[in-house]
């Protein structure tokens, strides 16, 4: 019995062409017994920033306020909205400062951020649950259902996607991986943003 | 064993849970109500570690109240389950965590809507059209799946209720042998006979 593994979930972050996507099951359980298939795991940071916690169920609770409290502190110290390397670190470095008692957290960052010709690049982010980043070029997973996950995007993603070819290649990927888990699923939720939108769409899953 | 079930319907939270004091393989008491009156319009059953139990469900109550007092209006559903929930998150990660579950169920009186707060002692919290807590929640659960209607009247969820309570007593070895009910509507809170 892993504390990773005791509420089930999972997470997943592609980059497209200006765009990211980022997506989540909706189930919450008991170790096998399913108690809940809306439960939130993504949620959004900024305008431009989505993060996806992966794990332990309280901690993901705990994690969000943390982040909105420490995002907010930033946004009136700095009096500008953070960029999503940094909110990467500032996730990496909340993690690290529980090294020896961890929020059993994996979490993954999807952003667009500012490039200095005023344009918008893509970027994600994954760390492990003391804060060890992972910056990838293609895709980045997290929670239960992660190795099926890597190999459903491995065969799947392709570079340069539009956003709707984008949101179609993580949706398959998730739907797919988590029908193979059986602490993921009931259901997913997917966010793909693009420089002048963020579609959001919540997607109906195998109830088994 | 412990075992407490809740359920949302059209413009009301029931909650149920059984009523025996149990040390080791003894029955102590058999009248226990476990099922708590936060506020005018929140419930709040407990199970768990005995001792831990009634503590912090006074504690929460006490807090509660409290809030009440200093602002004039009490806390809503949502807000009462958050803090409830930051309560127990706060005490997993210190010296001697309390071992509570909750169910929290209310009528939220700004938007006219029943809502249902699944917490557990790890300070897990998810709000729910239905809940249960303990062995029977291996069974209520997926009866509950079957039988749910949020559109239902207080009668056919009571039905829904003894439906619930019918099969563990049927299939469960250790099912507990009486229930207390009550209810949360816009009327406030009262105790139900089944």
């Amino acid at each position: 019995m892993s504390i990773m593994e005791y509420n089930g979930g999972s997470v997943i972050a592609m980059v497209g062409k200006d765009c990211v996507a980022i997506a989540s099951d909706l189930r919450l359980g008991n170790q096998a017994l399913g108690i809940s298939s809306n439960f939130q795991k993504v949620f959004p940071v900024t305008d431009r920033i989505y993060v996806g916690l992966a794990g332990l169920g309280t901690d993901v609770i705990t994690l969000r306020e943390r982040f909105r409290y420490r995002v907010n502190m930033y946004t009136i110290k700095e009096e500008r909205e953070i960029e999503p390397e940094t909110f990467a670190h500032l996730v990496s470095s909340t993690l690290y400062e529980h090294r020896f008692g961890p929020y059993f957290i994996e979490p993954v960052v999807a952003g667009l951020s500012k490039t200095p010709s005023g344009g918008l690049k893509p970027f994600i982010a994954a760390t492990d649950l003391i804060g060890c980043i992972n910056f990838a070029k293609d895709f980045v997973v997290s929670g239960t259902a992660s190795s099926k996950l890597f190999g459903l995007a491995e065969g799947l993603w392709e570079p340069d996607l539009e956003p709707e070819d984008l949101f179609e290649t993580i949706s398959q990927t998730l739907l797919n991986a988590v029908d193979r888990d059986a602490y993921s699923g009931w259901g997913a939720v997917v966010h793909v943003l693009t420089k002048d939108k963020i579609i959001s769409r919540t997607l109906k899953g195998r109830m088994d | 064993m412990e075992t407490s079930f809740a359920i949302t319907g059209k413009g009301y939270v029931i909650i149920a849970a059984d009523t025996t004091a149990a040390r080791s393989i003894v029955k102590m008491k058999i009248d226990e109500d476990k099922i708590k009156t936060l506020s005018p319009h929140l419930l709040m059953a407990y199970s768990g570690e005995p001792g831990d139990t009634l503590q912090f469900a006074e504690y929460v109550e006490r807090n509660i109240r409290l809030y009440q007092i200093r602002n004039l209006y009490p806390l809503r559903p949502a807000a009462a389950a958050s803090w409830i929930r930051r309560t127990l998150a706060d005490s997993l990660r210190s010296r001697s965590p309390y071992q509570v579950n909750l169910l929290v169920g209310g009528y939220d009186e700004a938007t006219h809507s029943p809502s249902l707060h699944w917490i557990d002692y790890l300070g897990t919290s998810v709000e729910v059209p239905f809940g249960a807590h303990g062995y029977g929640s291996y069974f209520a659960l997926s009866l509950l799946d079957r039988y749910h209607n949020p559109e239902a009247s207080l009668e056919e969820g009571l039905d829904t209720l003894r439906r619930c309570i019918n099969e563990v007593s049927k299939r469960l070895v250790v099912s507990p042998g009486k229930y207390k009910v009550k209810v949360v509507d816009k009327d406030g809170t009262r105790e139900v006979e089944l």
